[in-house]
């Protein structure tokens, strides 16, 4: 049988006019709220914790106990933050959820308040969404009017407010404490936990923090029960994850299928296979914190535990498939320079550290590395994860020790052959006239910026490889097909 | 670069972002959101007057400032250029992209051009990835975009 796709998160996405909060009532919108109203806070709780949903940012952590852990403390105020920072390169769920969904995480953050004891919530959202930024304004406004967010909701005694929170652009605020400073004005650097944010959080107080797509998946828990969702996945990964599926796949786009579709099923049934039937190489789950996976991996069920033994994670859904032509090592350098540049700096493994891996990199990719080089690279990376305060640093050497345990190959040949397979690695080619296609016309020779090409006219051409910059000007020129590339 | 913006007319205008936000300290990004909204980047002048406003510490604000890839101390052009390199967009080939960009434009990553038409950086994925690689030009998106085809979008904002 074929993998099929199947939509709790995105259950209205496409369907609704996200602007029109009538289309979304009509869809069973809002009942999941009245519903709980009507029963005890620890009942919301329970529901959750025993659907078994796990945290979607990327962590996985049951957000039912983390409920639990919010609604436990006294105190005068308490916050819902939905964490829409989608800051991973490479991946647009929340987005998608956002603009074509904005209710369901507005009154999933109600439901969540409810359970925790919060009147408070906040949309902390990333200031490149403008689109989503307007309809959540939009739906807020129409919740506010219709009485399902603000005072007294449906007579129940409970009140609750939403406000957005912008972002600015930092990686690292996805990580919950950070995100938090940034809240507050601050610059967003992590803080040591405990405390967690579920005893002192915002402003100090007990605050719950779940992503854009957890609580898109709650009305749908609250609605059609626990052992609804519970039934749907694996035994530890419950319900379904969105994927943002990008890169050399011929369908490429938001997909979101039940937990333990392997690999294989998702990049080939649904996302159609690699784009010009070229040769599949790697699938980069988990962003710039997770892993390349290979072609060993791709019966790999998805689900959080199986992920992480293969090397890589869930993370929030970006994944990114590869094909023949991509350089594995350019990848992780690639990945290197965004930790590189993301690092708040708080932490010196992170920030010395990555930046040390990246110089490395940089090296192998620029044909001056040694072999002794490798083993430098994973003693940093292993230094960097056990040292660093957050996910961010825990997590930023991940793509250069996937490749090196499932690419090893690509390194020894930037290294000791001075090569790039995938022709990715600039400094790495070498330019040469292919004699029997060329006809001497010139063309290679005036566009070359650093006069390396010398012939006469009509004459065969040669390169002189001293001169040569590698800028690929001449082969761009030549309509002979008479530069090769090695 | 200097500012050419007079000192009082941004006085007046900070106070009033300010004040709309009640002099709040943890404001202080939104307040810098609308700053830069307003004056299309956030200076020294404009950071000073922030930091008075809310009695915290210049050094304060322009921690945040230079935190936030966001924000930006540098004027940006009339036609600001943003070539994505998130990951969808660099394995489709965004690196030759930029570079082409750079090379029409006879400007770096991250410089404006003199004559302050054009500006051009890169940013971390706008979320897109179907249509990389993705050039963005003020709000107008471009999908698909090859090297060769700088030269025509450039070519569709004139002075």
């Amino acid at each position: 049988m074929k993998a099929q796709q199947l939509k709790i998160a995105l259950r209205n996405c496409g369907f609704i006019d996200p602007e029109e909060i009538q289309d979304y009532i009509a869809n069973e919108g809002y009942l999941a709220l009245a519903s709980s109203l009507s029963g005890s806070r620890q009942a919301v709780i329970e529901t959750i914790k025993k659907s078994g949903l796990r945290g979607r940012g990327g962590g996985g952590f049951a957000t039912g106990l983390k409920w639990e852990f919010a609604a436990k403390p006294e105190a005068d105020r308490k916050f819902v933050v939905c964490n829409a920072d989608e800051g991973d390169p490479g991946a647009f769920m929340d987005r998608a959820v956002l603009e074509g969904d904005p209710h369901s995480v507005l009154e999933a953050m109600a439901i969540c308040g409810y359970a925790i004891g919060a009147d408070e919530g906040y949309i902390y959202i990333r200031a490149e969404y403008p689109l989503a930024i307007k309809r959540l304004r939009i739906a807020i406004a129409q919740a506010e009017e219709a009485g399902l967010l603000g005072e007294n909701i449906l007579n129940s005694g409970f009140s609750f407010k939403i406000k957005l929170k912008y972002g600015a652009g930092a990686f690292v605020c996805g990580e919950e404490t950070a995100l938090i400073k940034s809240m507050e004005g601050h610059r967003g650097e992590p803080v040591s936990k405990p405390p967690f944010p579920a005893t002192k959080g915002y402003r100090g107080k007990p605050t719950n923090v779940n992503n854009v797509e957890t609580f898109a998946n709650v009305p749908a828990i609250i609605n059609r029960g626990a052992d609804w969702f519970a039934a749907i996945g694996t035994e530890k990964s419950k319900g379904t994850k969105v994927f943002a599926l990008a890169g050399k796949v011929k369908k490429v786009g938001l997909v979101e299928v039940p937990m333990g579709t392997t690999l294989r099923q998702l990049i080939y049934e649904i996302g159609g296979g690699i784009l010009g039937d070229k040769q599949f190489q790697a699938v980069q789950t988990g962003g710039p914190s997770g892993g390349c996976l290979t072609v060993k991996h791709l019966d790999t069920p998805i689900d959080y535990e199986s992920l992480i033994a293969a090397g890589s994670m869930m993370g929030s859904g970006g994944m990114i498939v590869m094909d023949e032509d991509d350089c594995m090592v350019a990848v992780a350098q690639f990945y290197l320079d965004f930790t590189m540049e993301e690092s708040c700096g708080k932490c010196v493994p992170c920030r010395e550290g990555n930046k040390a891996l990246y110089n490395i990199l940089h090296k192998i990719t620029h044909g001056e590395g040694t072999m002794a080089d490798i083993d430098r690279l994973k003693e940093l990376a292993v230094v960097i994860k056990s040292t660093s305060l957050c996910g961010l640093g825990q997590t930023a050497p991940n793509p250069v020790l996937s490749t090196i345990n499932n690419f090893y190959d690509d390194y020894v040949q930037h290294i000791v052959d001075k090569k790039c397979r995938a022709k990715r690695c600039r400094a790495l080619l070498e330019y040469r006239v292919v004699e029997e296609n060329c006809i001497g016309c010139g063309a290679c020779k005036r566009a070359c910026p650093a006069d390396a090409i010398t012939g006469e006219l009509k004459q065969k051409h040669f390169i002189d490889q001293e001169k040569c910059i590698k800028c690929g000007a001449c082969h761009q020129k030549c309509k002979f097909n008479a530069i090769a590339i090695d | 670069m200097t500012c050419s913006i007079n000192q009082q007319i941004i006085n007046e205008k900070i106070v009033e972002i300010c004040s709309e936000f009640k002099n709040d300290p943890d404001e202080l990004i939104a307040i810098l959101h609308k700053a830069q909204g307003h004056f299309g980047f956030l200076p020294s002048e404009v950071q000073q007057a922030v930091a008075e406003q809310l009695h915290i510490p210049v050094s304060k604000v322009f921690g945040v400032v230079t935190f936030y890839s966001y924000f930006t101390m540098e004027p940006k052009g009339k036609y600001p250029i943003s070539i994505c390199m998130g990951t969808a967009c660099y394995v489709k080939g965004a690196e030759k992209v930029l570079h082409e960009f750079e090379s029409k434009l006879k400007i770096k990553n991250g410089q404006t051009t003199s004559d302050g038409r054009f500006s051009l950086n890169t940013l971390r994925c706008i979320g897109a990835c179907g249509l990389a690689p993705v050039v963005m030009i003020g709000e107008k998106v471009y999908g698909g975009v090859k090297p060769e085809d700088a030269g025509k979008i450039i070519s569709e904002y004139p002075a």
